[in-house]
């Protein structure tokens, strides 16, 4: 087993969580002992995907064994830099989720924890999986297994609403799924292999016809996930889950594995110049910016906390998938980097939800007037992460959304900037209501006093929030991943903005 | 005696099913035990054999040392071999599965069960292996015959299900010997190989045309393919259960398996074949479809079962159809991942206490915590009917998508995906049922209720198929590469 | 000239056999005529392949006249072939036979709309 983690680091870090869910049934019994498989897998995973980390911030990339699924096509996992990215992301969060979910599901006293911490671990296994996925077929393996782990979680409560959010969460991401299938069958035929290259795989020639059919395949089926309008349904229905769920997954996992899978297409699939060829990143752009406004204008009509935050997710996702659309290098690498500044930021806000419910039972924006007062230390992490989400400078939305539109600008795309400052007031002005009434009007009814085990996670990651927005290069360097990987895709041809 | 491999394979049930029922008189564990034993016996020498036949290549065996066109020959090649390591494996399974059930019957009963039980897999055994086109016929009808008695013990609606199926059965006897005979007055043989060879010869005709269109609708009209399938609800889901798992699960793959050794190794290519195998893709499509699109509308989850049957014969149908070298991969492999899910599905159903079996869908609330085991088994199984991975049935629709796009064919990838889609809708319905919905008899825990579980002897069968299901999809690429590879006609 | 005319009506009566054979098999509500409806198509078929094995002026097989080459006797082999189908279709009957008499016993009646009203309550 030892000598596996050393050698094969990239299959290790999908085989512990992958381990982890085994164990976490068998010992389900004794819930401490259950609790400290899931930290031990989460510490362990860390430590792997750390591990490769100097390797690829020095511009390797670390392989593992191939696997002959089918005769030509391998179970293939490559630590590259954007992968790198987005598994330091999910591990990372898989680990304060953790110690958040163990408080929460405690303190709500929720039935079958068992379940529930077994299919966690598979999510992320799934997670990290298709971020190291080498090729179509790896990649499309965990992006399917992420979407039947996630299932059960979504369902969690049992109730007659958690049932329906769940079967219409399949239903959106089993139908994407066979879209992404067909795409990829097709790439097969294509490109034999299917394996990613920065840059993109396909041979010189293919007609733009093909390019269309392919491209819109693969918008489809990753679409879904990435939640881009009018596939974004699922995302609002599957709030029904516990809050760690729709934090980890609906914020982190599950949506980006959506939007890093467009990066992943864009990139190192066709090629940002195939694309722009025929066309097809106009298609994307726009699909992209209709979101944003759409999502940010359909936030204020909710009043369910984190139903309002869905749709902040579903417009923050799009800037992923607009800075792909716009590819320079600069948009990409702020693409890229709005994995981790979205993933820290949105974490935050989810575990406050999760935390104001735990404590006072209420979900409804108009019961929180006074709450600050209250939870002072869960509505300050709110208040700092929602300006993080606005894009206020000094915190990571800023850098990411600075690069969008500096390669924007680049690319004489001032529609786009409009759109990117415009939304960025549209979320001041759907979560500053709330942090407003928080503090300065008085308080009602009584609510619990805040425990240690919700709130010192979502401390931590509004901390490293702010880390990330002052020098986003802090502790892992998500920023040189980021723009190593945005280089490499584009070949370092219009280079500009912050290095 | 490793010569006579190949006989040795047909041999160990045909003779256990003459010797049980004397056997039975003594003792009724002695009778079940030489039924276990005859079934594993069988599939160790079909392994024996298929393995011999991968490292020296096929293997004909001349029965009663009379050569071919003259005598009959049995053929162990990559094909057959395998279809009978699948036959035999699945035997072995049902055998031990079928205890439970036979304890519940008298002694003359169950020797009777277990008798024509091993009578029918000698009839799909020998389907598997002959390479005689009536020795074939006579199979296709010993275990038609027997599977007609076994279906029959389901209860009254059953008895009628079955009169049904025997009428349309016979029909496509008929036809398949029919078209036997235009090819026999062709060509003055029955030997595949040889017939093989002297078709070549024969100008393509209208006797050429009407022999091949008659052996080609009998053996469909076996397959239960759609719109032929109308016996096939109500026998299957009456049935006893180790019936149902075994017929559901082998039966039709043996006859797809017989259209397969028809159309690609015995008729010359030709636009005879061409247009049955246009006329199949079409049926095919109707299969598919109209299977998924049932199943979405039955609350008993065995008829659910049945028709997605129907839908998943369409699968490999398609695939033969379209005919190149991935489609026909995928078909195969979807012969053997089918083959073992639905065997896994029926199992698991038949595994749970009788009075939740008469229920509906819903009858199936809480069953998660009844029967963990025999569950997790049945999801696996219903993932890759789904064709989710990384099971089997995922890859087959990999194959069969990939041959579908080679040859251009757009709307069997459609078809494909759509039936998928509709596959999902309805297994998670049940699967929902299974996990989410509580248990209305029992508390609501974390601690599995100790209530009558499953007998072990259930429970391995079905744990087994469901691990293979799992094995199957990961390890696909072993399986095509050494055997299905070979195992494909040359294009 | 007149042998091979009584070649072509052995071939006939086989294919009018199969038709009413079929026509019976599909069309009558009786049980029990379904049931000898295929028995006269199970004939058409042995019909069939024995005018396969006819030879003008051939003899039977067990007979055969010295000196006469090939061709000069009937050829065993569909006879062969058919006794074993007849095999079958015996052995179907007689399984068809005992379901019948076990509907019968049940619900007191072979027609087929009859029966799946029955069973649809």
């Amino acid at each position: 087993m030892l000598a596996l983690l050393g050698a094969d680091r990239p299959l290790a870090a999908v085989l512990v969580s992958l381990a982890a869910a085994a164990l976490i049934r068998l010992v389900g019994r004794w819930p401490t002992v259950r609790e400290a498989c899931t930290f031990g897998a989460g510490i362990v995973k860390l430590g792997l995907v750390l591990s490769m980390l100097p390797t690829v911030l020095d511009g390797g990339v670390v392989e593992s064994a191939r696997l002959t699924l089918i005769p030509g096509v391998t179970l293939h996992l490559r630590a590259d830099p954007l992968g790198m990215l987005f598994a330091l992301v999910a591990s990372t969060l898989w680990l304060v989720t953790s110690v958040y979910s163990v408080g929460y599901m405690r303190a709500g006293r929720y039935p079958n924890q068992t379940g529930y911490f077994a299919s966690f671990a598979l999510c992320v296994s799934a997670t990290i999986g298709l971020a190291f996925a080498a090729n179509l077929l790896t990649f499309f393996l965990f992006y399917e297994l992420l979407t039947l782990a996630t299932y059960p979680l979504v369902a969690h409560n049992r109730t007659p609403e958690a049932r329906a959010g769940s079967r219409k969460y399949l239903v959106y991401t089993l139908t994407a799924g066979q879209a992404l299938l067909l795409a990829i069958v097709w790439a097969h035929s294509l490109v034999p292999g299917g394996e990613f290259r920065p840059g993109g795989m396909l041979p010189a020639g293919v007609p733009s016809g093909t390019v269309w059919g392919l491209f819109g395949l693969f918008v489809l089926g990753l679409g879904v996930k990435a939640a881009i309008m009018p596939l974004h349904g699922w995302l609002p229905a599957a709030m029904v889950a516990p809050t760690p769920v729709s934090a980890l997954l609906h914020a982190v996992a599950v949506v980006k594995a959506g939007a890093f899978g467009i990066l992943r297409v864009v990139g190192y699939v066709f090629g940002v110049d195939v694309l722009r060829d025929v066309g097809a990143d106009t298609l994307l752009a726009g699909l992209a910016t209709t979101t944003i406004i759409f999502a940010s204008l359909r936030a204020f009509r909710e009043t369910h906390l984190k139903r309002r935050m869905a749709y902040s997710t579903i417009a923050q996702l799009s800037y992923i998938v607009l800075g792909a659309a716009v590819g320079s290098v600069a948009a990409l690498a702020g693409a890229m980097f709005h994995i981790a500044a979205h993933g820290f930021i949105k974490i935050t806000l989810f575990m406050c939800a999760g935390a104001i419910y735990t404590e006072s039972h209420r979900d409804d924006i108009r019961q929180l007037a006074g709450i600050g007062r209250q939870m002072p230390i869960t509505m300050g992490a709110f208040a700092l992460a929602s300006a993080g989400l606005a894009g206020m400078p000094l915190l990571p939305g800023f850098i990411s959304k600075w690069n969008i539109g500096l390669g924007a600008m680049s690319t004489g795309s001032w529609v786009f900037v409009v759109v990117l400052v415009g939304s960025g007031l549209l979320n001041v002005s759907y979560l500053f209501p709330i942090v407003y009434d928080a503090f300065f009007r008085a308080p009602h009814g009584t609510v619990s006093p805040e425990r240690p085990s919700l709130t010192v996670p979502l401390a931590a990651t509004a901390l490293v929030a702010l880390l990330l927005g002052i020098a986003p290069n802090i502790g892992v360097g998500f920023y040189r991943l980021a723009w190593s990987a945005a280089t490499s895709v584009v070949g370092g041809a219009d280079a500009g903005g912050l290095p | 005696m490793t010569q006579h491999l190949p006989i040795l394979i047909v041999l160990c049930p045909l003779a256990a099913a003459l010797v049980v029922p004397l056997v039975a008189r003594v003792s009724a564990r002695a009778a079940r035990a030489l039924t276990m034993l005859a079934t594993l016996s069988s599939l160790v020498c079909a392994v024996a054999a298929l393995r011999v036949a991968l490292r020296e290549g096929d293997w004909h065996y001349h029965l009663g040392g009379w050569a071919p066109p003259w005598g009959i020959e049995y053929v162990v090649d990559p094909l057959g071999g395998g279809m009978a390591v699948i036959v035999a494996l699945l035997a072995t399974l049902v055998s031990l599965y079928a205890g439970p059930h036979v304890r519940g019957l008298s002694s003359l009963r169950g020797a009777a069960f277990d008798s024509l039980f091993l009578l029918l897999t000698t009839g799909l055994l020998g389907i598997a292996l002959t390479g005689d086109l009536f020795n074939l016929y006579v199979f296709l009808e010993v275990s038609s015959l027997a599977a007609y008695a076994l279906l029959a013990s389901g209860g009254e609606r059953a008895v009628v299900a079955t009169f049904r199926y025997a009428l349309i059965g016979t029909i496509a006897a008929s036809f398949y010997l029919l078209g036997l005979g235009y090819l026999y007055a062709l060509t003055g043989t029955l030997n595949m190989a040889d017939l093989a060879i002297q078709l070549e010869a024969v100008p393509p005709g209208s006797a050429m045309t009407v022999g091949i269109v008659l052996l080609v609708v009998g053996l469909a009209i076996k397959m239960a393919v759609f719109p032929l399938h109308g016996w096939m609800p109500d026998a299957y889901t009456y049935a006893p259960p180790p019936v149902t798992m075994f017929i559901a699960a082998v039966m039709s793959k043996v006859s797809a398996y017989a259209l397969i050794r028809v159309l690609f190794f015995v008729l010359p290519a030709g636009d005879a074949v061409e247009t049955a195998r246009a006329v199949l893709s079409w049926v095919a499509v109707g299969g598919v479809l109209a299977g998924s699109i049932l199943a979405l509308a039955q609350t008993d989850v065995r008829r659910m079962l049945v028709y997605s049957s129907v839908g998943q014969m369409g699968y490999i149908v398609l695939g033969l159809s379209i005919g190149n070298a991935a489609a026909l991969t995928g078909a195969l492999l979807h012969v053997v991942g089918h083959a073992a899910a639905k065997g896994c599905l029926f199992g698991a159903i038949g595994s749970l206490p009788r009075q939740t079996v008469q229920a509906e869908i819903g009858g199936l609330a809480g069953a998660a915590r009844r029967a963990p085991l025999a569950m997790a088994a049945f999801t696996i199984a219903a993932l890759s009917l789904v064709g989710l991975p990384p099971t089997a049935g995922f890859f087959s629709k990999w194959y069969l998508l990939r041959g579908a796009l080679d040859a251009d064919a757009w709307l069997f990838a459609v078809v494909l995906l759509v039936s998928s889609l509709l596959g999902a809708v309805y297994f998670f319905r049940v699967l929902e049922q299974v996990y989410f919905v509580p248990d209305p008899s029992a508390p609501d825990t974390d601690v599995p209720s100790p209530a009558s579980p499953p007998s072990w002897r259930m429970v391995v069968p079905v744990l087994t198929l469901g691990a293979a299901v799992l094995l199957i999809g990961l390890f696909n690429g072993v399986l095509v590469s050494s055997v299905i590879q070979h195992a494909l006609p040359e294009l | 000239m007149s042998q091979l005319g009584l070649g072509q009506l052995q071939y006939a009566l086989a294919a009018v056999l199969l038709l009413i054979g079929l026509y019976g098999m599909l069309v009558k509500t009786n049980l029990a005529r379904k049931l000898m409806a295929m028995n006269v198509m199970q004939v058409a078929v042995i019909v069939f392949f024995i005018s396969l094995a006819v030879r003008s002026g051939g003899t039977p097989p067990i007979e055969i006249a010295h000196g006469a080459a090939d061709a000069a006797y009937a050829n065993p082999l569909p006879h062969a072939l058919m006794l074993t189908a007849i095999v079958v279709s015996v052995s179907t009957t007689g399984v068809a036979l005992a379901l019948l008499i076990r509907i019968h016993r049940r619900f007191r009646t072979l027609d087929e709309p009859e029966l799946l009203d029955r069973l649809r309550e």
